[in-house]
């Protein structure tokens, strides 16, 4: 008995000196823990049933966009199907917007696709150039879906305007560019699809442990940061003027398109409750998700039902917001105070998720020595 | 009656050999602690990096030095090493004490009850002759003057750090007595199940009855400790409970160095016996003159009156040392929830509390209102510790109006919506919303303006 009591005491010890700040791993037998959430699980569904499938789809839809935009360089006189395409690729890149984990935070792909507004004088001075590296980041305001954006619908004031600059002296250089900014997008796409089918989806849903390393902690992080800083502020709070006391109308989302900005706010608001929920892709199949890790939790804890306060809020913050018109006539009242208070219930689920959730489940946010005993 | 105790207490002698123990060790291991966190990058990431810095109520001045706060770590890292060699020992412990605090005091975003520790360790190391046995000190000693070293050192100085030790631990125990340790069994039940992956024992974690023991046990082992370690027939097994509590400490939560100083640090309490042992081992290893070790002399003060003022400071510190972790009763409200006395008082790991706070602007003149977005002044770690405890958020508020103020805007209000959890509750509003905090002064007195906490912590 002592020695085996020595024995674990050593391994112990020898585990505590191993570890430090690097990732924990073990070993997934794939039993049931007694009384344990199996946070394995939970990653497995999030890559098989949420995350790849999402890039899939993704994918698929800029390789839709890829050629409507070639069929329209051929032959410059219909607009229609290309935006089409474009609309379908930007509204589905909402729901894949938050991944930003792995391939997608190596090549910084919500970066280089969706930074808005676009830079219209960096646009027009490469099309005037015919050169530039779409690898700089001092291109990233000039390329991706606000480019297209720009390019699609800004470039005159009807329709008939903008197909006359791609049928003008200067629309051989037009064309090129339109191509290259959609050739950009799927090379980086496929990219990180690539990877998430190849070797990253192992890696990630094998880092199965619990520290500011392991998946679980990380994606929590990333999950929330995107809710934070690219679903709440960035369509709706910087351009209902939250953080500067000015409404900027020009950093609304699909500024030239217009009207678009509500849509695709929801269809990131759905994605996100979809992803807690952990419903695969555009079904209704539910498998190990953060709600049932909370209501795991809640079980050994017999506290309140986060899972369902959370479920219940991001339903008043979708109600709110599809109650209002488009955020363009919202944003033009002054000041925009329905628009602002639909952005309340939206920022009532920041709190919720960061500190009820995070807290539940104790995840770290950085590593750093904590206090101990 | 008393008097001639206390004076016969005082003037009692015992072997220095532990304190040559635990001065070397402990010199080892503030230089590894110190080495560990320079690998780590943390001096930039901590201390240069962050453009602002949260500072220590009548502290301000305490500031990081840029790029030269390498240096200040250099020193402190030198010192380490005069003090495990023993070369100019009072010297290399006062450089030492004076700036790890500094380092301490730069940025209370770092606090830790470990530091706070260290520095109070090392504060008393001063008055305490470690470095006068099994040290260079006391080789020169014995080349240059004839003098011989000293075998022997006031009992006193050996017994005030176990009394330190004690202090720690059974002012930690109390602080446990509440009933959200005993009855709820939190903050455990929240940190331990999300261990699962720790060998051999990750399975256990997620059990109700094993967040109960281990918070119960804890609460024994703080309480009984330093006395199981003070008898001499339960000091070894109390020696390998220590070893046992502090290294699963190390593995089930991230706190760096301070399980090993806690374990090294109880060998104070062994017999010199014990400790000569360890030395002659080790003298023969580095050459050290074994005579040097035997020489029965006893420690005399070369100045009486300083012996005096040390006794009397150690008086005084210990005082401080027993009462500071009682200021809190003389605040009302929740200790846990508005911290206010929390800090230097040995409250380890008593609370999963976090918080989420958002700052609003209010022009005065213009009327003009914003929210600051916290990842432009602060960093992750910083706006973590700033969102739950209210000095922090009132530092901060200040700031932003002085930031906003030079800005151009005039007659800055600031608010905050914030939202604290704490042990497993739901988040509730945690400072008044409607609070001007720009108009606050900061001060010792009771914050009014925290909203009080909800519900209810029975206990100490």
């Amino acid at each position: 008995m002592k020695k085996i009591f020595g024995i674990i005491t050593i391994a112990l010890f020898m585990y505590a000196c191993g570890t430090d700040d690097t990732t924990i791993t073990t070993d997934d037998s794939g039993t049931d823990n007694t009384g344990n959430f199996d946070r394995s699980a939970m990653l497995t569904n999030w890559a098989d049933n949420i995350i790849v499938p999402g890039y899939v789809d993704f994918n698929e839809k800029v390789n839709t966009l890829e050629s409507a935009t070639a069929a329209f360089t051929a032959n410059a006189s219909d607009l229609t199907a290309v935006r089409a395409a474009w609309l379908d690729a930007y509204t589905t890149w909402q729901k894949v917007s938050m991944f930003e984990i792995g391939p997608a935070e190596t090549v910084n792909l919500r970066l280089n696709v969706n930074i808005y507004p676009a830079n219209i004088t960096t646009i027009e001075s490469n099309i005037d150039n015919g050169s530039y590296d779409f690898g700089l980041s001092s291109n990233r305001a000039a390329k991706g879906f606000p480019a297209l954006d720009y390019l699609l619908y800004g470039l005159g004031a009807d329709d008939a305007a903008i197909l006359s600059v791609y049928n003008g002296t200067e629309g051989a250089a037009y064309q090129q560019y339109l191509n290259d900014v959609v050739a950009d997008m799927k090379e980086l796409t496929a990219s990180v699809l690539s990877e998430w089918q190849g070797s990253y989806r192992a890696t990630f849903i094998d880092n199965d442990g619990a520290s500011a390393t392991a998946s679980t902690d990380r994606f929590v992080n990333d999950y929330i940061f995107y809710y934070e800083k690219f679903l709440r502020a960035g369509k709706m709070g910087i351009p209902g003027g939250v953080f500067s006391g000015n409404v900027e109308l020009g950093n609304i989302e699909a500024l030239y398109a217009g009207n678009l900005s509500k849509d695709l706010f929801l269809v990131g608001l759905d994605a996100t409750q979809d992803f807690f929920n952990g419903k695969a892709y555009n079904t209704n199949a539910q498998g190990e998700s953060l709600s049932s890790y909370l209501d795991e939790l809640n079980a050994i804890k017999d506290g309140v039902d986060l899972s369902e306060i959370i479920n219940s809020q991001f339903d008043v913050a979708r109600a709110s917001v599809s109650a209002l018109g488009s955020f363009e006539s919202e944003l033009s009242q002054n000041p925009p105070t329905t628009f602002l208070e639909a952005y309340n219930e939206v920022q009532r689920l920041v709190p919720l998720l960061k500190v009820d959730m995070v807290s539940a489940m104790s995840i770290s946010i950085d590593f750093a020595d904590a206090d101990g005993d | 009656m008393i008097q001639q105790q206390v004076k016969r207490y005082l003037n009692t002698q015992r072997e220095a050999a532990p304190l040559a123990v635990f001065r070397v060790s402990f010199g080892l291991l503030m230089l590894s602690s110190i080495i560990r966190f320079w690998s780590y990058g943390w001096i930039e990431k901590f201390y240069i990096a962050p453009s602002f810095h949260f500072t220590f109520y009548g502290f301000d001045w305490v500031r990081p030095f840029g790029n030269y706060t390498y240096l200040l770590f250099a020193i402190c890292a030198l010192s380490t090493i005069m003090i495990t060699l023993g070369y100019k020992y009072r010297l290399g412990v006062i450089v030492f004490f004076l700036s790890f605090t500094y380092i301490e005091l730069m940025d209370k975003t770092m606090y830790l009850n470990h530091y706070y520790f260290i520095s109070m360790l090392s504060f008393l190391m001063i008055f305490i002759p470690a470095g006068s046995y099994f040290s260079i000190d006391a080789l020169q000693l014995s080349r240059k003057r004839t003098a011989t070293p000293i075998q022997f050192v006031p009992r006193w100085t050996i017994d005030s750090i176990k009394l330190l030790l004690g202090i720690v631990y059974v002012y930690a125990g109390l602080a446990k007595l509440n009933s959200d340790w005993l009855v709820k069994a939190m903050p455990l039940k929240i940190w331990l199940p999300s261990k699962f992956d720790i060998p051999f024992i990750g399975d256990l974690l997620g059990q109700e009855w094993v967040h109960y023991a281990f918070s119960w046990f804890g609460v024994g082992y703080d309480l009984l400790i330093p006395f199981f370690l003070l008898w001499r027939k339960s000091r070894p097994f109390a020696f390998i409970m220590v070893i046992i509590f502090h290294v699963l400490t190390r593995v089930l939560f991230p706190i760096g160095m301070f399980p090993y100083v806690m374990i090294v640090s109880a060998l104070i309490f062994f017999d010199a016996g014990f400790h000569k042992r360890i030395i002659y081992a080790f003298a023969k290893a580095v050459h050290y003159p074994q005579q040097l070790l035997k020489t029965s002399q006893r420690y005399t003060s070369r100045n009486p009156s300083i012996t005096k003022a040390s006794v009397i400071v150690v008086v005084v510190f210990f005082t401080i040392q027993l009462l500071l972790p009682w200021r809190y009763l003389a605040y009302p409200g929740e200790l846990f929830w508005t911290e206010e006395g929390y800090r230097f008082s040995w409250r380890v790991m008593l609370m999963e509390k976090s918080g989420y706070a958002q700052f609003k602007i209010v022009d005065g003149v213009s009327g003009k209102r914003f929210y600051v977005d916290n990842t432009d002044f602060l960093t992750p770690l910083q706006e973590k510790q700033m969102s739950f405890q209210p000095d922090f958020i009132l530092e901060y508020a200040h700031y932003l109006r002085d930031h906003f103020e030079s800005q151009g805007h005039q007659e800055v209000e600031v608010y905050v919506e914030s939202y604290v959890a704490l042990n497993g509750r739901l988040s509730t509003t945690y400072i008044d919303p409607n609070v001007d905090l720009a108009q606050i002064e900061d001060s010792f007195a009771h914050k009014n303006w925290i909203i009080p906490f909800t519900d209810e912590i029975k206990g100490l």
